[in-house]
């Protein structure tokens, strides 16, 4: 187990390296750079203050110094500043991460709330029109662009009945929890049908192999209650694999929530990336997408380490 | 997610039965799957006929006629600078299918390839490949092809005369779809391969002195199609999804070319005005998926009944 353990962290700790150079490679690679910037604000800057600008900075040397000057500075906590809102980029990060994990949180609990009882009893009814129906609903949500059904949702409850807020946080200062509740709630509604169809089409297919098993039968030969043998003996063994897509799911929420963040404008981690990949901002581009690839690996480490830890056969291997 | 190595014998065996075709059109999804990707696919390769014999161009611009409603000269009206949104869905779904099909076909090549090398060659190319493929399965893929989709081509000296032609966009996005979504492919393969590399038709090849990539390809992927062939069906819907988010956040088909993705770019201002302009894109999306969710999975289900409810 414990070799399993460290040897999962490294190959994590080693893609999480690797990535922040391929990250620190692309952004350059945007378009226009620094310097650029400055010589559209002043144009009577010359060539060769253009040259010695860039020496300053470093950009004239090669891609790999530059990283590694940029680590340098990094480990110590120096990320630079963000351009777009003239702070320290790590300042900037740490109400975002928060905006995203309350929306992250709600929608990852409603979906599990909802897919768990909709995929046991769809499983038990096999094969019956109710489970027809479940597994017709499950395919909308996988197939739905999370984009549009967010602009239809908008149109339904924002724009004709006017009932709900179309943005993700409200205006005033001091709103109360009712009124952002209110605000949260087509942000949530998205996520949660854009991802409870996933969480049913597994649960339910953990369902069924589950319980095509021998120790289903004996518990019913037995003579345990149907119901006990549905949700005791069936689904713990069914949940197994079940942990390990919630674990994944909060890593892909992490970023997933992108499209949803930026249709309601919801300040997040995935609308900071996207805003800061737009308006050239690279300090804060580079260190969230960082951000955002650390805990995607974590929380993928984390589902694999869970998974290993629940189900004594994996460790095994 | 990938079958147990047994069973892709088992599903390689039951594709070549004479059943296979019956058992797929029995399946309920199945039969509407194919008859809405026909319709779809028929509209997008007419559409310049269409376009045609109503007159219009995907792409003329007529501002004395924005945000029509329905009319005989425009059946589904106009968007918000007056081109004729029936011409622009047909000429969308050009662009949305084509990258679509091109995108994941491109993807399974690439997870092919690599699969039936780290099955079959194994040792260190296998711990290689398998790290990178869980490497990028771990990652957050929409950020980093913002990213990836941002990049400035002509910075990796590419001439700006194809980094910014009306095509580069096309390119570019099934080069990003490719090389986000081979991983899966890539699983199954090398699963699939494990399992038939020990068997007798495999050392009888060896044995007659094949080289190890005429035993890839001659022997070993013809066995694996059929998993192949699922897994490529399910992905074209996830890559038309990922094709019309990239577009619909601008960073994709770049105008004045149409993608269904790129017509909702502007629609969250006519949300209030216009609607319908917002809906027909969105809808035509959401059909074209949920078609090729269904007929993947009708697929899966016809080549191996047995596996089929347990996957996902």
């Amino acid at each position: 187990m414990n070799r399993f353990l460290v040897h999962r962290v490294l190959q994590a700790a080693v893609l999480v390296a690797l990535m922040s150079f391929v990250c620190y490679g692309l952004i350059g690679l945007m378009p226009g750079d620094p310097i650029d910037l400055l010589l559209s604000a002043d144009p009577r800057l010359t060539p060769e203050d253009v040259a010695r600008l860039k020496a300053i900075h470093g950009l004239d040397r090669p891609l790999l110094e530059r990283y590694l000057a940029w680590l340098g500075k990094a480990v110590v906590g120096e990320f630079g500043y963000s351009r777009l809102y003239a702070q320290p980029a790590a300042a900037v990060l740490g109400p975002r991460l928060a905006n995203t994990a309350l929306l992250m949180g709600i929608s990852l609990a409603a979906a599990a709330l909802i897919a768990l009882p909709l995929a046991v009893a769809a499983a038990a009814r096999a094969g019956t029109g109710f489970d027809r129906a479940v597994n017709a609903l499950c395919f909308a949500g996988i197939s739905v662009p999370t984009f549009w059904l967010a602009l239809i949702l908008i149109m339904v409850f924002a724009v004709q009945l006017g009932w709900l807020p179309a943005a993700g946080l409200p205006m005033a200062r001091d709103p109360g929890l009712l009124e952002r509740a209110r605000h949260l709630v087509l942000p949530v509604l998205t996520l949660t049908v854009a991802s409870v169809g996933g969480h049913v089409r597994y649960i339910r297919a953990a369902m069924i192999e589950a319980l095509g098993q021998d120790y289903i039968r004996t518990a019913h030969a037995k003579g345990l209650h149907p119901r006990r043998v549905l949700w005791r003996h069936a689904l713990r063994n069914a949940l197994l694999p079940y942990v390990t897509i919630l674990a994944l799911d909060c890593g892909a929420l992490v970023s997933g929530a992108l499209v949803t963040e930026t249709m309601f404008g919801y300040p997040g981690m995935g609308k900071l990336i996207f805003d800061a990949v737009m308006g050239n901002d690279f300090n804060l581009a580079l260190l969230a997408l960082l951000l955002v690839t650390a805990l995607t690996v974590a929380c993928n480490l984390l589902a694999d380490v869970a998974y290993a830890a629940l189900d004594p056969r994996i460790r095994q291997r | 997610m990938s079958p147990a190595p047994t069973m892709t014998a088992a599903i390689a065996a039951r594709t070549r039965q004479p059943g296979f075709a019956r058992r797929l059109w029995r399946r309920p999804g199945a039969m509407f799957s194919i008859v809405v990707l026909g319709i779809l696919g028929t509209g997008a390769l007419l559409a310049p006929l269409i376009g045609q014999a109503l007159g219009h161009d995907p792409e003329m611009v007529d501002l004395l006629a924005r945000l029509e409603g329905p009319s005989w000269v425009h059946p589904l009206g106009t968007d918000e600078l007056g081109r004729d949104t029936l011409v622009r869905l047909l000429h969308g779904g050009r662009v949305s299918l084509l990258v679509g099909l091109v995108g994941a076909v491109a993807a399974a090549t690439i997870g092919t390839v690599i699969g039936l090398m780290a099955g079959y060659l194994g040792g260190r190319v296998d711990a290689l490949f398998m790290r990178i493929c869980d490497g990028v399965i771990a990652l957050p893929m929409l950020p980093l092809l913002i990213v990836l989709a941002a990049i400035d081509l002509e910075k990796l000296g590419i001439p700006a005369g194809i980094a910014t032609s009306e095509d580069a966009s096309v390119y570019r996005i099934v080069a990003l779809v490719a090389l986000a979504g081979w991983t899966g492919v890539a699983r199954l393969v090398r699963a699939g391969v494990l399992s038939l590399r020990e068997r007798d038709f495999v050392v009888a090849a060896v044995s007659i002195g094949c080289g190890p990539w005429r035993i890839m390809l001659r022997h070993l992927l013809p066995n694996t199609l059929s998993p192949i062939l699922v897994a490529t069906t399910l992905s074209v819907g996830s890559v038309i999804l990922v094709e019309s988010v990239l577009s619909f956040l601008g960073l994709g088909i770049q105008p004045p070319m149409a993608s269904w993705g790129s017509m909702l770019t502007n629609a969250q201002e006519l949300v209030t005005t216009a609607p319908m302009v917002a809906v027909y894109p969105g809808l035509l999306i959401f059909v074209t998926v949920v078609a090729c969710n269904l007929l993947g999975d009708a697929l899966q289900e016809a080549v191996d009944p047995q596996q089929a409810g347990a996957r996902r």
